[in-house]
């Protein structure tokens, strides 16, 4: 820890030394403040103002004038764009499988690496390895993996499946296009994904845990699985927390996964909401409807934030 | 080292022995050996397919029952996919702009913190509620707008326009603080007595004593920007300035159907970094685990 030196002069001097550190600190206030409010106004402030107006109208960067249409963008978003509802339940479906499956797969392979005797850090570093690589990079490497004709995932499947077990299926399988099957294939490589990081997350908080909270229970006669549920589980609940309410909030934003494994096909099925905003944005230059379709985005992922701030205060003191 | 842990967990007598569950079943030890190599595989293999498969002929490459090992290695894919998508500007432009910010992002975070949580004046805690605030606005909510401003500022297609929108992170500034209020106020008095001046307090006690935290932070802060797409999807068009996942993403949507240059242009970008990552695993893993804790 850090050793702290006291000056015999310390007490005596105070007032003086207060004097000299005001004015010294004034530098430095100015130093941090001045430019981090110029940058909050320029790259926050105004960009949310800016948002918040422009979805007032029908607002397009190629023309001079902007016609002010009300509440018009948000009702088209509501009732008249096809797409609307359908990218918003593309962005539900893959938060609310990715994110509780995500954490459960997580808490297990923390939980299985935590108890080895040896190995731990080994395990560790190959369930981490994509997460250090980018999205794109393991995107491209999934959708080589899923090619229908010659992807390994088929290929494997036709040598267990087809070759060995005579079962009668067709190897092809469309996996990427596919309505049905292209966004739980596209969820499966978010969750391998991510699954490192949320276990690392895990195991910090595992060790963290003092043993002797253990001890004590199996002196009681607790078993494996009622240490588990009444010592492991509670004392992780604020990383839980944590990874819910982040998974959550960028689930919300998903758009790099699928923007290179099925560019939102096949019939938009992959189409997540950041995805529809982004085209409505900069392929049609709709930049009014696009700001209103952020504003609805940013009340979705608002309640989330309200919600996970309930629950940290609510609960779980110990 | 056994375990790799950054604090210890076991108490003398388990010393040898790890993990809360030890000492019932022998045999679940060795199941979880096993299901963990299973699991292992599925997170290695890919990567290990694709560096293979750009190695590959393209006979061998559409081949059934699929070909692990290629016959001899075959350049022609890598030599291709590096004379058409210009690997070596995009990797420098995204090592550039990542590291800029990042250290950027380190300084600002560690003078705002530290400003934040040792210093008071008028505003604190309003400044201290925006930085909160700005962490929890989702990043679509801006883009239209940040992307007027950056034409605005002419900044389309420059390096500045993957720059100037990171130089500060309420994350980190928000980390530092948490960390900076761990340090004792007598620390830097006695350092205010033996003459030390406020600027100097900062750059010889307080961002040595940071370091961790900074590693950390810089590690997360890095990887993110190394990641983004969406941003310079939208201000970067011109090939001489994309970076890699820019340049990767779109070299995919142009060789659409041709799944084997594609891989191979994915395993030229994600080589360097498997190898950094071997180098400094620990590292990372640890500085991930701390940003995730201070959160």
């Amino acid at each position: 820890m850090i050793a702290t030196r006291r000056s015999p002069a310390q007490a005596g001097a105070k007032s003086q030394s207060n004097r000299i550190r005001l004015a010294g600190q004034r530098g430095m206030i100015a130093l941090a403040v001045l430019p981090l409010a110029v940058f909050y106004l320029v790259w926050v402030g105004i960009p949310m103002i800016y948002t918040f107006i422009m979805s007032f109208y029908d607002w397009n960067p190629l023309s001079v004038t902007q016609t002010f249409v009300g509440a018009g963008n948000y009702l088209e978003a509501l009732t008249r764009d096809p797409l609307f509802k359908r990218v918003l339940i593309n962005t539900a479906y893959y938060t609310v499988v990715t994110v509780p499956i995500g954490l459960i797969l997580a808490l297990v392979v923390a939980v299985m690496v935590n108890s080895l005797p040896r190995f731990i850090g080994l395990f560790r570093a190959i369930y981490f390895l994509p997460v250090v690589t980018s999205v794109v990079a393991t995107s491209i490497i999934w959708r080589w993996l899923y090619q229908s004709r010659f992807g390994l995932i088929n290929q494997l499947i036709g040598m267990v499946l087809v070759d060995t077990l005579h079962l009668p299926i067709n190897p092809s399988i469309p996996w990427l296009t596919s309505r049905t099957l292209a966004m739980p294939a596209v969820m499966a490589m978010s969750i391998w994904k991510g699954l490192g990081f949320t276990m690392v997350l895990f195991l910090a908080g595992l060790t963290s845990i003092p043993s002797v909270y253990y001890e004590a229970a199996k002196i009681d006669g607790a078993g494996v699985w009622q240490l588990f549920r009444h010592i492991t589980i509670p004392l992780l609940q604020p990383t839980m927390i944590f990874v819910l309410a982040t998974g959550i909030i960028g689930g919300m934003q998903v758009f790099a996964p699928m923007y290179v494994m099925t560019q939102g096909g096949p019939a938009n099925m992959t189409k997540p909401f950041v995805y529809h905003l982004y085209e409505k944005a900069f392929t049609l230059y709709r930049f009014g409807y696009a700001s209103s379709l952020a504003f609805i985005l940013f009340a979705i992922i608002m309640f989330f934030v309200f919600l996970q701030f309930q629950v940290m205060k609510t609960r779980w003191e110990y | 080292m056994a375990t790799d842990s950054p604090l210890p967990t076991l108490a003398p007598e388990f010393a040898g022995s790890a993990g809360p569950y030890r000492g019932r079943v022998r045999w679940t030890t060795v199941l979880n050996y096993v299901l963990l190599l299973l699991g292992g595989v599925v997170m290695v293999f890919p990567f290990i397919w694709m560096v293979l498969s750009a190695f590959k002929r393209s006979d061998e490459i559409i081949a059934y029952p699929p070909i692990f090992f290629p016959s001899q290695p075959n350049f022609d894919l890598l030599v291709r996919v590096w004379t058409e998508i210009n690997f070596g500007r995009y990797f420098a432009n995204s090592l550039l702009t990542a590291t800029v910010a990042t250290v950027a992002v380190l300084l600002t975070s560690a003078l705002v913190g530290f400003v934040l949580a040792k210093y008071r004046f008028r505003g604190q805690n309003l400044l201290f509620v925006m930085v909160l605030a700005t962490m929890m606005i989702p990043w679509p909510v801006l883009l239209i707008p940040q992307y007027l401003i950056a034409v605005e500022l002419k900044l389309l297609n420059t390096y500045w326009a993957l720059i100037l929108p990171s130089l500060y992170s309420s994350f980190g500034i928000f980390m530092m603080r948490q960390f900076m209020h761990s340090i004792p106020n007598e620390l830097l008095d006695a350092a205010r007595i033996d003459g030390a001046s406020e600027p100097h307090i900062f750059a010889r006690l307080v961002l040595p004593l940071a370091t961790p935290v900074l590693a950390a932070l810089a590690i997360f802060h890095f990887m993110w920007h190394w990641d983004s797409l969406i941003w310079p999807l939208v201000v970067i068009n011109t090939r001489n300035m994309y970076t890699l996942p820019l340049g990767l993403a779109t070299f995919t949507n142009q060789y659409w159907t041709d799944y084997a240059a594609v891989n191979a242009g994915a395993t030229v970008s994600v080589i360097p970094v498997l190898i950094v990552y071997v180098v400094l695993q620990r590292q990372f893993i640890e500085g991930i685990a701390m940003t995730g804790m201070k959160a």
